[in-house]
């Protein structure tokens, strides 16, 4: 066991006991696309564990690494360094709103406030990476968060919820568009 | 974001739709039938019949620069790797399209993934290569589905896999996503983060990636248009193609513009066809009624911002080849690579962010640095440390706790960053900050002093 580990939060639920025969062929799967060197699955498969496991915690980390015969910090360097990775659950639903320069222009500042008074959460806790999850509503049905640059500055304010990108959001919007994820 | 959703509005007059041709067909999506019925993969196969060295002689030719941002010769970016040098070789396509005010990519793969996997076969038969992957930003995620389809369907088809359309080549092409790392735009730092650590970027010398790029062999790193651009180069020719654009910088741009315009969006046009009053004015409608232009950030947020009232002094050559001075107002301005730079900025990838006169630049700036400070991988001393006070630094100006030498240390702060960093984050963060204290030095000494908005 590591010192990672140990210094991490303990839970009895440890998720790779909840690994599947399928989910391991995925894995293998995805470990065939990089015929060159086996960590360059690293971030593909810390993408699978998040998408099927919601998070990723000490455990999923060692089991990562055991598979691509790595140390766990080779892994647990990735989850803190990448904004999209947590090492805690985050809502159901995920709002992200751009927060840079074109869509700041077009009013996502009081998009990403709405989205916030909608759900229920502090508009002013900001979210910044380093693997933790993103403020996330008690129940955990919403978790919104401002994330730099999506890529869509034409059709500005954008939000990603989910896989989807929402364009155009108008502040008014916020609550009829929030009741689709309710 | 969604096929049945987006439909390309008809092209202005002065557009000229050639990576965006097919996708402006209504009804045109992204799969395999559609991209053939409108004569795709037929320059893979025209590609196979022909000497590699005369497809990179035909990009050569083509005048074609990178659209990613540094817009680095793409031909002489493929002449570096030796075809023949017994070492395994790769493309890496760069799809991490993360700069602000750019969003061209998105489209191409959204859309027409076809084009890109064209291209890629035709780039990797032309550098031996065999091994390609195509990284794009988890922040698409149809995107990744659409590309992977894709591929499936080219190698069903015999396009893509063992032994294309049974010439012996052979090429493997697989799709890997970031993880939401702005930093991964930068072509050495996207090789680190494929090869599964973090993305800190690698020193230039000795780290060029046709030299020990990914897993230390020769790499290709283009961005996704400039990929696409390379079917275009054969189906046109590469003098037809080079003619579309001006001496040194070939073909087609996409120009994308944001920000305080009537019609936002992203317009193909032959480098240099117009000038950025052309492209604000004509193509995107102007600014908002009543509404005056006060700045112009061109090509993508870490590009020198230009002040609207600007006039600037280059030299031109005359018919006669002499060398003149001429004035030139901002809206004069030709949009394309060396026009963009004789007046101190860059074309850099494209995106267009307009302001108008209801904007405040200390805002827009602090924007923007907390987007650097945000982003910064934190390998370099001076970018970790100075994106950081810079973003702090304009936030307390904004809350109206700034003190009067805070421009004089933005700027120190700034020009202590420039060339001392490992990779061009340094330059683009400081960038911004270096330019909108020289282009609007009174808003930030108003700013500095009593915390007054304008």
């Amino acid at each position: 066991m590591t010192a990672i580990a140990a210094a991490g939060p303990k839970t009895a639920d440890r998720q790779a006991d909840k690994v599947t025969p399928d989910f391991e062929a995925q894995v293998d799967e995805i470990v065939t696309h990089y015929p060159v060197s086996k960590r360059s699955a690293s971030l593909p498969l810390l993408h699978l564990w998040q998408n099927h496991f919601g998070s990723v915690d000490d455990s999923g980390i060692e089991w990562i690494a055991a598979k691509l015969e790595l140390q766990p910090v080779n892994i647990y360097e990735l989850v803190t360094f990448y904004p999209w990775f947590r090492r805690d659950p985050a809502g159901k639903t995920i709002i992200r709103v751009c927060r840079t320069l074109a869509c700041a222009l077009a009013g996502s500042y009081e998009v990403k406030e709405k989205f916030c008074q909608a759900v229920g959460l502090d508009p002013h806790d900001h979210h910044h990476g380093f693997g933790v999850a993103p403020p996330t509503t008690g129940d955990g049905k919403f978790s919104v968060e401002f994330v730099e640059c999506l890529a869509s500055c034409g059709s500005a304010p954008v939000a990603l919820i989910n896989d989807d990108l929402y364009e155009r959001i108008t502040p008014d919007s916020v609550v009829d568009l929030v009741k689709k994820f309710q | 974001m969604s096929a049945e959703t987006f439909v390309m509005p008809p092209p202005h007059p002065k557009e000229r739709r050639i990576i965006f041709e097919q996708i402006s067909k209504e009804g045109y999506d992204a799969s395999i039938d559609t991209y053939i019925a409108n004569g795709g993969y037929e320059q893979l196969k025209k590609a196979l019949t022909m000497q590699p060295s005369a497809i990179i002689d035909a990009v050569k030719a083509s005048n074609l620069r990178g659209r990613g941002g540094a817009g680095f010769p793409c031909g002489a970016k493929w002449s570096f790797i030796k075809y023949d040098d017994g070492k395994p070789h790769y493309i890496v396509v760069n799809g991490d399209e993360s700069e602000p005010g750019t969003f061209k990519d998105r489209y191409i793969l959204h859309y027409d993934p076809h084009q890109l996997i064209e291209g890629l076969v035709i780039s990797a038969f032309a550098t031996n290569t065999h091994l390609c992957y195509i990284y794009i930003r988890c922040e698409f995620p149809h995107a990744a589905r659409i590309v992977w389809n894709a591929i499936k369907e080219a190698k069903a088809r015999g396009f893509l896999g063992k032994n294309i359309l049974g010439t012996g080549f052979d090429c493997d092409i697989y799709v890997h996503q970031g993880a939401g790392a702005y930093i991964c735009g930068e072509e050495t730092s996207l090789l680190e983060s494929l090869e599964g650590k973090r993305p800190y970027p690698r020193i230039k010398p000795p780290y060029f990636p046709a030299v020990l790029g990914l897993y230390m062999k020769p790499t290709i790193v283009n961005n996704v248009e400039t990929i696409c651009h390379v079917v275009h180069i054969l189906r046109l020719g590469p003098e037809e193609y080079a003619k579309m654009g001006t001496p040194g910088d070939g073909g087609t741009r996409t120009m994308c513009v944001s920000g305080d315009v009537m019609n936002p969006g992203f317009f193909e046009l032959p480098a240099g066809a117009v000038t950025l009053g052309e492209l604000i004015f004509d193509i995107c409608g102007g600014l908002k009624p009543g509404r005056k232009l006060k700045a112009v950030i061109p090509g993508g947020s870490s590009a020198k911002v230009l002040r609207a009232e600007e006039v600037f002094k280059i030299k031109v050559k005359g018919a006669d080849g002499q060398m003149t001075d001429k004035e030139l107002s901002l809206l004069d301005v030709v949009m394309d690579a060396s026009s963009l730079a004789a007046v101190g900025t860059m074309v850099g990838s494209g995106g267009v962010m307009v302001m108008d006169d209801s904007r405040d630049m200390v805002w827009a700036l602090n924007n923007l640095n907390q987007f650097y400070a945000h982003e910064s991988c934190g390998q370099c001393t001076p970018c970790r440390e100075g994106s950081l006070w810079m973003s702090k630094i304009t936030t307390r100006m904004l809350d109206g706790e700034g003190a009067d030498n805070d421009p004089a240390t933005l700027k120190n702060v700034a020009d202590n960053i420039a060339g001392r960093t490992v990779c061009a984050f340094g330059e683009a963060c400081s960038w911004p900050t270096q330019s909108f204290l020289a282009k609007f030095p009174e808003e930030f000494k108003n700013a500095a002093n009593d915390g007054v908005r304008p």
